[in-house]
Formats: C-alpha cells, structure tokens, sequence
C-alpha cells in the first residue's frame, strides 16, 4: 500500500462525512435561528433577538389543549404498545406454538405497511362500526403502529434473557409471578424503558392516523399544521418546534444514560444489550 | 442411616412429541449419596434432572422423592435445588443477594438471612464476597456462588448439571475434589449429570450409565470399571480391548475359554456374571493396565502371550503401546509405568505380554 493513499482516502471521507452531517442537521438549526429572530418573516438575513415568539406559545390556549392531548395519546400509546409488544415478544422468545412465525408476521406488518392506508382502513372501519372520533380512536391507530418497534425491541431483550435464570427462581421457591418481579422485569428494563420512549415519540410527531382519526381535539401535529396556513402564526410554530427539538434530545440522552447505566450494572457490553443510540 | 431412600424412579417415562427421551427408568438414590447420572449427550440425563427437579413432567410412572409423590407438585414446592449448568446467576444482584434469594421466601429476619448467607459463603470458600458484583467473580466463583445459592435452602437433594463443564480442566480437577468433600462434609444427596466418565469416577458413591433413554448399568465407580454388563458399558468407561472368544465348557472350577489372541483359558466362577450361559459368550475384555510387557528373561506372568509393537503413545508417566497380538485381530492397547530405567519400547520390537484370567471380563 502506498504511504499517500490511506491519508488521501481519508480526507474524502471526512468531507463527505461533514457534508452528510451538514445536510441531516443544517434544516433543524434553522429551528432555533428563526425561533429567535424578530422579524415575523422567515428569511435571511436576521433582522433582531427576541423571546417574543415563546410568550405568545404560552398564551394560547388552543396549543395548550393540543399539548395536552398529545401527552395524553403519546403517553397511552407507549405504555399500550408496550404491554403488548413485552406479551408478544416473550411468547415469540420463550414459546414454539404452530403459526408462530406466521403470526409474528402479521404482528409486523404495520411497519411497512404505507400509513395513509392504515389511516384510511381505519377510517372507514370505525365509521361501518358507527364509533365516533376521539383521542380513543388515535390512541388505537397509534398502538397499531407503534407495537411493531416495541416487539423489535423487546424481543431482542427477552432473547437476551437467558432462560435457566428464571428456572433458577422458581427453583429457589419463588412464584411465576415473584419470579417475573423480582428476575425478568429488572433485567429487561432497560429494553422496556427504550420501547416506552420510542413509541412515545413516535406517536408524538405522528401525523397522518392522528389527522384522519382524531375528532374535535387536535393532536399537537395537527394542530401545527392548521397553523400553517397562517404566515404571522410561523416564527411562534419555530418556537414550538424549538422547544420540541429541546425536550426529544434531553428525552433520548437520559434514557441512553439509563440505559447504559444498568447494562453496565448487570456487567453486560451496553452495545450488546439492545441500545437504540 | 445411609441406605434410606430418598428419590424413588419408577417406570418413569418421557415423550416429547413422538419422540421416547426416557424408557422407563428405574431407580433408587439413598439419603447421602453421591449419584451421578453419566452418559452422551441425548441419552436422557439431563431431563431425567429436570423431572426430579419439577422442570419437566414425567409422561408416565412416578417420582418419589423422602416418600412423598411429587406427581403435580411444581419445582417451588420440591425439596431439591439446583445448580445450572450456566450457573444461572441473577446478574443484577450482589453475591450476597443471589444466596438469599430463596430465603427471602422463609420467614426469616433481615439478622438471621445474613447469618446464613455467610455460613453458605464460608462453606464454598468465598467469606467476605458478599458485596461483590456478579459480574466481577470468575468461573470458578460463579459456581461456588451457585452451590452457596442451593445450600442454604437446606435441600434433601442437590441437582447439578454438569456444573463443571465450562471450567478449564486445572480448576475443574480441583472442584471435583472439593465438591466430593464439601457433599461428604455436610452428608446432603447429590446427583449429579456430566458426560465425562473420569469425573463420574472420582466424584460418585454410585453411577447410573444411560444410552438413549435407558440405565444401562447402575453400580460403585469400581464396580463399573472392573464389571461392565455389557461393551457399551465397557467401553463409555476408561478404555477396553476387546477380543473373540469361544466357550469350551463350563464346571466347578469355572468357565473355560479359548482366545485366539491370549490362549486358552479357566474364568473362576466368582468371575462369572449370575446367569450367564457357556454357549452365550462371544468375546472378553481386558483392560490396558491388566496387560503387561514383560520386559527381560525374569519377568513372570500368571500367563503369557507374544507380541510385536504397532504404536506408542507417551504421556510422561505412562506409556500406552499397541501390541498386535499373536498375529490375530485388531492390537490391543497395554499401558505401562514408566518406571525408572523402564525406556519406551521402539516399533517393531517383538514383546512378550503377560496376562491374568481374572482380569478378564465376560461379554454375551
């Protein structure tokens, strides 16, 4: 290998590697740019630093509604997603029933299946059911979507799980029940922890189910995209996407310091125990 | 009393699907033994284990274990512990913690726990490792945690399968020593699975050797090693030759034998296996260290035969040879201590091997 050829490689991969990271990153730090700027035009050049912006957010009351009614959903949907992913990841880990790999299949199917279909099928079926709208029907379509990438990532906690742990419980006297408390439940935490946060952000900026299924309360998405056809509501929207930016990336760090903070405990590698960082 | 039974098998049966993992099996392990449960892998043991431990249910026939059926009675409720082959050790517990798992189940004050939990430390060697992580204990720990871990439930019996299998082979000779003097210390039951024969050997008051679903033989480590019952049995265990042989008749003072590769021969009645019939003989078996090169002119043997060497293997203080006997079939393997002034014989060399009648074992 010639001496020149490794360095020269190595600097066309660090601008192609600073260009990719300009390009995935550059659209969010206008976020806060503009959040900032007091002109009520989105446009270079900034005209003036104001916190304007984030006093209207907080005097308007409809946001506030839409906040709390995505809370309400994104919250519902992460502890009903992963309910039922930890049950269907478990059998899938722990049991072999005929139709399993069929079955888990069609459990997964959701995950590539286009959302505009799922939304609209979902439509159409809760309108034949003669159900009215509501934060119910979203909480529903988003537990569809969600429990595929609870199952995902429960499943490779619960593979983890090495069964003659949970044999050496009951041997030592404890219950099924004694035994999922004091011996599953803490070692797949972290992979609980992980599916509880992706499905809560993943029903939070969820727009397509939530704009065909929610009735009279918007979900924060909703609400947001009402406001667009709105040129004077931008900047105060910059702020919210702002503060959203905020909240989602200390969200992500404190569960991946969790995360590894336990793995580290249980005295596995962090990057083998199911990491989504 | 050491001859009370404590687990019963009887006619105990298992099927998964359609496929017989256990034949039937009869067995009576007595209070304070050391049992083991010895064969390759598939032949059954490990569910044989699991059944008394209540990890598995028998298909059909009965578990007896300090007279009570355990028909319907789950693992948590059986007086028997085990010791897992991974060691199954809760990872995100202390040592201490793991060993006071079960106990936390008795009705126990937080005093009387700890004092227990040290007495089961202190008896696997490993005081003062309390507070440790599991994580930072070695291999050899982890298992003295997970014996600690199954004492100090104060079972009637201790299952352990194959608890020494991922041991590299310094340490794992020296906890089979120090298992067989812990068992022997505090007279609790052991039963032990392992595929390896030498550790069957050392470790066992009795060994019960299974083939695909049965107990082939159940005997001491010496009785399994002098008189197998049968070939398998023979040749799972240590190492046999084996050699034809015709029955020439049979009296008072025995059961003569003619053998191509030996001569011929008189088996003394106590060394004649109940029932066996003159005419049913078709081979022998004889040991490597039964046999002996007879080196010089002064060397004596109750018989002798001749020889020529085909191979040597030396392992330090022994030397294995293979003879071709007399000409006549496959060679033997003869073992000999390298003694002092004892040089390893080159190929090729013609030898004289001495042999015994009561070394030699009848098969049907």
């Amino acid at each position: 290998m010639r001496p020149g050829h490794n360095s020269k490689r190595f600097s066309w991969l660090t601008i192609y590697a600073v260009g990719y990271m300009l390009f995935l990153y550059a659209p969010v730090i206008l976020l806060p740019l503009f959040a900032f700027n007091s002109s009520t035009i989105i446009a270079f050049p900034l005209s003036g630093f104001t916190t304007e912006w984030f006093t209207v957010l907080l005097n308007n009351a409809a946001l506030g509604e839409s906040v709390e009614n995505s809370l309400i959903v994104a919250v519902s949907t992460a502890i009903l997603s992963t309910l039922l992913g930890a049950c269907a990841a478990r059998a899938s880990a722990r049991y072999r029933f005929p139709g399993q790999r069929g079955m888990i299949a069609f459990i997964m199917l959701p995950l590539v299946l286009p959302e505009i279909i799922v939304a609209v099928a979902l439509l159409v079926l809760l309108m034949q059911l003669g159900l009215s709208l509501s934060l119910w029907t979203v909480i529903g379509g988003h537990t569809l979507i969600c429990v595929p990438y609870s199952i995902a990532i429960l499943s490779s906690a619960f593979h983890g799980l090495d069964r003659s742990l949970e044999e050496a419980s009951f041997d030592l006297g404890e219950t099924s029940w004694g035994t999922f408390k004091r011996v599953t439940f803490p070692l797949v935490l972290p992979g609980v922890i992980s599916s509880l946060l992706i499905c809560f952000t993943i029903s939070l900026d969820e727009f397509i189910i939530a704009f065909f299924l929610t009735g009279t309360d918007a979900t924060l998405p909703v609400y947001i995209w009402s406001q667009l056809r709105f040129p004077t509501k931008l900047p105060s929207i910059m702020a919210l996407g702002t503060i959203l930016l905020a909240l989602s990336v200390i969200l992500l760090i404190l569960a991946e310091w969790f995360r590894q903070r336990s793995a580290k405990r249980q005295g596995v590698e962090a990057s083998a125990a199911g990491g989504f960082l | 009393m050491q001859d009370k039974p404590i687990i019963e098998l009887r006619d105990v049966i298992k099927r998964f699907g359609s496929v017989q993992a256990l034949n039937g099996i009869n067995a009576t392990i007595r209070e304070g033994e050391f049992f083991s449960l010895l064969g390759p892998s598939g032949c059954g043991k490990t569910t044989l284990l699991r059944m008394i431990a209540g990890f598995e249910d028998p298909t059909d026939g009965a578990i007896v274990i300090d007279g009570k059926s355990m028909q319907g009675i789950p693992a948590n409720r059986r007086p028997t512990n085990m010791v897992f082959q991974s060691y199954a050790i809760f990872p995100h517990l202390s040592v201490a913690e793991n060993v006071a798992y079960g106990l936390k189940k008795k009705k126990l004050s937080k005093a009387e726990i700890a004092a227990e939990v040290d007495k089961a430390l202190s008896m696997v060697d490993l005081a003062g490792y309390g507070r440790r992580a599991a994580h930072e204990l070695s291999g050899g720990q982890r298992q003295r945690v997970a014996l600690a871990r199954a004492l100090v439930m104060r079972p009637k019996v201790v299952l352990l399968d194959e608890p020494l299998s991922a041991l590299d082979k310094k340490l794992r000779e020296q906890m089979q020593v120090e298992l067989r003097q812990l068992q022997q210390s505090i007279g609790i039951t052991f039963i032990l699975v392992t595929h390896d024969q030498e550790e069957a050997l050392i470790m066992s008051d009795r060994i019960a050797v299974m083939f695909e679903g049965n107990i082939a033989q159940i005997d001491t480590p010496e009785g399994l090693y002098r008189r197998p019952v049968s070939k398998r049995v023979a040749s799972f265990i240590g190492v046999m030759n084996f050699l034809d042989a015709t029955a020439t008749g049979q009296d008072g003072t025995g059961l003569s034998l003619d053998i191509p590769a030996l001569g011929k021969v008189t088996v003394p009645p106590s060394h004649v296996p109940e029932g066996m019939a003159a005419a049913s003989v078709q081979s022998i078996g004889v040991r490597p260290e039964m046999l002996t090169i007879l080196f010089d002119g002064k060397d004596k043997a109750e018989s002798e035969t001749t020889g020529k060497v085909t191979g040597t293997s030396y392992y330090g203080d022994m030397t294995y040879y293979t003879v071709a006997l007399n000409g006549v079939g496959a060679p033997v393997t003869v073992s000999m201590r390298n003694t002092a002034g004892r040089s390893v014989l080159p190929v090729g060399s013609p030898v004289r091997v001495g042999w015994g009648a009561e070394s030699i074992v009848l098969f049907e």
